[in-house]
Formats: C-alpha cells, structure tokens, sequence
C-alpha cells in the first residue's frame, strides 16, 4: 500500500504570536517551528503502522522552503521512506492543496492521511480540498482506521458520538486524536533519516482565492471579577443578573 | 443572485448549528439586497423545514433521496454545488460542524470560491469582495479574510451569532439533484451515540473539570451541577489521559474545540494547550485553589477556593435560582 502524509510546520502553540507590517504579517521572531501536531502524531503513525503491517511505502510531502528541512527530516526519522518539498512559501490552503494534488496526480496513492487542522490558522482546509481536486472520497476528524482488502473502515467524530464506515480505496482521510500513538523518534530512526530521498520540486503556478489583510490581537486581557468562596450565591446572581447567561 | 445556506437535519430535528447557518445566510442576503435560500439533503418533514422562515429564509430546496440520509463529502458537495448554481448564489454558508469541515473546503474547490473556515462575524462587502474575521493561532488572535473571488463560501463557527426569530414560513420546493449511485462512496455501518447527555459541541452551559479533583470518584458534583444548569460535562487532557473521564470530553488544543454562553472550569489550571479549546466561550467561570492558576487571566469571574467546598455550594444556588425563575 502506498500512502502520502502531507505535513506543515507551524509555530509552537507556546509561542508568542506577534505580528508586523501595521498587523498584516505573522512575525517569526524568536518562533519556534514545528510540525503540526495532528499530521506527526496521528497522521503519520498510522501511516507507518499501516504499512509495518502490510508493507509497502510511506511518503510525506511538504509545502515550503528549505529552512523546513528539519522537518521533514523528523518526519523521516519517525519512519517515512521518503519525502517531497514542494520549494514555495504557502500563500493559501488552496494553494497547498493544489501542490499536493498535482503531486498525488502522479504517483498513484492508496491513501491520503492529513492532519484535521494546523494549530496556526485552525482551517480544516487542506486534505477536503485535496479530496475534491482528484474527485476522491474523504473522511474528517477520523479517530479510527483499519484496512483489509483495499477497504477502510472508518469511525469518525459526528455530533455527540462516533460514527464508524466502509469506503473503498484510494481515499483521503483526515486525521484526529485516537488514531494513533505519538512516536519518538529513536537514533536508528535519526541516522537512518539522513540518507532517505528528499526530493525538491518547482510549485506550479495557482490562483490566490483568499488574502488575509490584516491581524488582530484581543484588545486587552479580561478582567476576572473575584467572588468569595463564603458567598457563591452572589456569584449565580452576577451570572444571571450582570451576564445573563444563566 | 442568492445567498445559499446548508442545513442538516437529525432525527428529524434541524441542528442548532444549522440553524444559525441559516440565520447567518438570511443576515449576509439582507445585507446584499437578495433573497436567502437553504438546501437541505436527506429526510425532512415540511412543517420542520418551512420553520426556517423564523431565520429569514425565503425557500427550501428539498432533496428527499433517501441516499442523502447518510453524510458522503463527495455526493453532498455535488449535490450542494448543484443547488448553488440552481439557486444562482454567489454565497453559500454552512455551520463549521463535523460536517461543514468538510464540505466546505471541497465546496470551495468546486465552486472556485474563496472560502473562509470558522467566521465570527457578518462578512462585510466592498463592491463584489467581502472580508470576514476568523480566529487563527488557536484564539491567540483574529485575521481579516478578504475573499475576492465571484463565489464565496463561509463556514460560520458555532454559537458566533445569536438567531433572533421572526414570524414567517419558508417556501419547500423539491430538489433533484443529478448524482449517480457511483457518486456516493461511504457504507454507514452504525453510529456509537452518547444517550442521555447534552452533545458538549452543541452544548451552551458547559460544566468542566481537570486533575484538581483529585480522582474520579470526585466527579459526582459536577455531574449534578452539570445537570441543575442542563449543562454538558468537558475535561482537561490531563484528566482524559488517565480515563478518570471519556475522551469524548477532552477540549482543548488536541481535542474538541467549544463555544458555550457559559463555560464553568474547576481545578483547571488553564494550559495555554486548554484554553485554545475553550477561550471562544463568551463568560468564563474558574474555581481553583491557586489564587496563581493561570486560567483567572482569561475568566470573567473567578472563585479562589476548593472545588469540594464550592461545587456543593454552586449546586445548591443554582437550585435557588432555578426555582425562583
Ligand atoms: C502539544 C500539547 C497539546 C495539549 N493539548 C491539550 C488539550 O487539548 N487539552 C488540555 O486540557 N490539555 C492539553 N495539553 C495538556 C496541558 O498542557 C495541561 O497539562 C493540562 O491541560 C492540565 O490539565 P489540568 O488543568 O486538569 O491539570 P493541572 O495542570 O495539574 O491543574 C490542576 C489545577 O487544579 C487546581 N486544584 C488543585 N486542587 C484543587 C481543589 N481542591 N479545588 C480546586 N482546584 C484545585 C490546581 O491549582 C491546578 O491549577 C496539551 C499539552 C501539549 C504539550
């Protein structure tokens, strides 16, 4: 079986967000870059589970300039054969998708594991609209997968529970908690990682559909209203009388 | 031109989430001059879909087809696409639930439209472009999203507006749209429903704890309290980790993401991880014993106190207030 795990690199959720340029440019000062959470731990495991189990080949495709390599190289390390860089600086989700598309085009893949969300813009984007640009079945917010016989059965997050489904391959699949165990990588895997194939392309050329034309900060933190401990019946009557919400 | 709303119905019930797609729809349409469409996939009563007039939606297109009444991205995306062009709309809307995730992105590449996932506002128009703020870096900030294409399409996130109903039914019209049987791809096998319990990404009162309550069998009160208010029940990772609670009720950076009117945190310390789940909520209430816990930096009222002495309490007032209204 052969999967693609696209993965992005994004600040650390830790990280202090600032940004330049009268608020219109995130500012990657003093940032520290990693992958995004959802594609290591749980897209990627379960690629490399998937395949420990019934061969074939895990490869990770990447949207973004060399200084990503450390990066990738992770993702080689927890057990990707191979990887791609696509050498662009993303400038939308439908941008990133239609590199990853174009490169699915070529190679034929059994699955296609996303993450469900990057924690930087938080859009669910990226494997939907990969989905649509090969005319692909897609599943979301996956917390289960299995295959036997080029079928998946899925369970899937819906509201208040879990629904489970069968689809067959090739298919996209987004990726959430519970899929999967997070790896470390060991030093075999590190070594290993070094020589594996990194592949750079060229980006091709696509439409820009939305611009992000500016920031904005919460204007100041809250201002927690204390209430004592001896006298919990004012702090119901704020909520009803002064909030409202009960 | 028509702005286009999709709504999913559930047991027969229109999902709150949907709703406020809807009313969202009806605003952005009011806004533009046009006239606010829904369509709606799947089983249906009429009666249950002309309510939507309540929302300001003029006409409901009904698909019946009994092939809708399982969720498939690939056959509804088509399907929505369909009615986007039948409709002539040059907007479409959709909650930012489980399913709008998904189908909105595809909708996007479909229909060419620059999409915006998770707005918390009413877009504002600047000629055919329109600008829509979204949370980004997990509600550390908000971005202006400018979309500039002829379509737009936007994911509404839950509980961001409030629907305020009117009087008026909506019109229901069949809808056929072509898919073929190839079309749809997924086999639903069963669904595993939490019975009983508010679903907490619906929920509006939130009642949520984390280690500070020392060990499952503690959980007691704040269940009840959980049910005085007709609350849902959440949970800090640290605490679903070690299956003192279901994961199902992990929010947070790595789990579900909530935005209730009232969101009630004891013995959370507030993790910078946690409050990216949490911080949409519009009133936060922390009851910790640490006057230092960094969670009263983002809470609107705060009780520095123990969960074992307040809880109890909070019950009882609750129960004051509950029967006093
Ligand atoms: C990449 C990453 C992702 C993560 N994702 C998430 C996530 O999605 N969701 C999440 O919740 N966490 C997440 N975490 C974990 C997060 O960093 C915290 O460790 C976790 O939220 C702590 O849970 P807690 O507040 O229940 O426990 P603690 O941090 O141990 O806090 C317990 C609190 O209870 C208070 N307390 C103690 N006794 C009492 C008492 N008797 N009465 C009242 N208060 C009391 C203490 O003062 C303390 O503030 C993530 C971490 C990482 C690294």
């Amino acid at each position: 079986m052969k999967i693609l795990v696209p993965i992005a690199k994004v600040p650390d959720t830790t990280s202090k967000i600032a940004f330049t340029d009268n608020n219109t440019k995130f500012s990657p000062d003093g940032v520290t870059f990693i992958m995004n959470p959802t594609d290591e731990w749980y897209a990627l495991v379960r690629a490399i589970e998937l395949k420990e189990k019934q061969g074939g080949e895990v490869v990770v495709i990447h949207v973004g300039l060399a200084d990503s390599e450390q990066i990738i190289r992770k993702a080689l390390a927890i057990g990707a054969d191979r990887a791609v860089r696509v050498d662009a600086d993303p400038t939308d989700a439908y941008f990133v998708a239609a590199q990853i598309a174009n490169h699915a085009k070529s190679e034929n893949y059994d699955l296609i594991i996303a993450g469900k969300e990057t924690i930087d813009y938080n859009s669910y984007e990226v494997g939907g609209m990969v989905a649509e640009m090969l005319d692909l079945p897609c599943v979301a917010l996956v917390q289960k997968l299995e295959i036997e016989n080029g079928v998946a059965t899925i369970t899937r997050e819906i509201e208040g529970g879990t629904e489970t489904v069968e689809i067959k391959l090739p298919l996209v699949i987004c990726a959430q908690k519970e899929l999967a165990e997070a790896r470390i990588p060991n030093m075999k895997g590190i070594m290993g990682a070094r020589t594996k194939p990194l592949e750079v392309v060229t980006a091709d050329a696509t439409e820009k559909l939305t611009v992000i034309t500016g920031y904005h900060l919460p204007e100041k933190a809250k201002e927690c209203k204390y209430v004592s401990p001896d006298n919990v019946g004012e702090l119901v009557r704020l909520l009803h009388e002064e909030a409202k919400v009960v | 031109m028509a702005v286009l709303s999709f709504v999913e119905v559930s047991q027969g019930k229109i999902k709150k989430a949907s709703v406020e797609a809807a009313y969202y729809g009806s605003k952005v349409a009011e806004g533009l001059g046009t006239d606010s469409v829904v369509v709606v996939l799947g089983a249906a009563s009429a009666d249950e879909l002309a309510t939507l007039g309540t929302v300001g939606v003029k006409k409901v297109l009904h698909a019946a087809d009994a092939r809708f009444n399982n969720f498939d991205s690939k056959a509804f995306t088509k399907a929505v696409s369909e009615a986007a062009n039948v409709a002539g709309a040059t907007v479409v809307v959709l909650s930012f639930n489980q399913n709008g995730k998904l189908l909105a992105p595809r909708l996007s590449v479909r229909l060419k439209a620059a999409y915006v996932p998770g707005a918390v506002e009413l877009p504002e128009f600047n000629g055919a472009s329109a600008t829509v703020k979204k949370n980004v870096f997990s509600g550390k900030a908000s971005a202006s999203y400018q979309l500039n294409t002829e379509k737009k399409v936007i994911a509404v996130n839950p509980n961001s507006l409030s629907p305020v109903r009117g009087a008026g039914a909506a019109e229901v019209e069949a809808f056929a749209p072509t898919l073929a049987d190839a079309d749809f791809s997924s086999v639903v096998k069963g669904a595993d429903l939490i019975v009983g319990e508010i679903p907490l990404s619906e929920a509006e009162l939130v009642v949520s704890a984390g280690r500070g309550l020392k060990g499952p069998e503690n959980w007691g009160p704040i269940e009840e309290l959980a049910k005085v208010l007709g609350a849902a029940t959440a949970c800090s990772r640290a605490v679903s980790d070690v299956d003192w609670r279901p994961h199902h009720e992990h929010v947070g950076q790595t789990g579900l993401t909530v935005r209730p009117n009232l969101y009630i945190a004891v013995g959370i310390s507030g993790a910078i991880q946690h409050l990216a789940g949490v911080n949409g909520s519009k009133v936060i209430v922390v009851v910790n014993t640490d006057p230092e816990a960094p969670f009263f930096k983002a809470a609107d009222y705060g009780i520095v106190g123990d969960a074992a002495v307040v809880v109890p309490k909070l019950i009882e007032e609750f129960k004051k207030l509950k029967a006093a209204h």
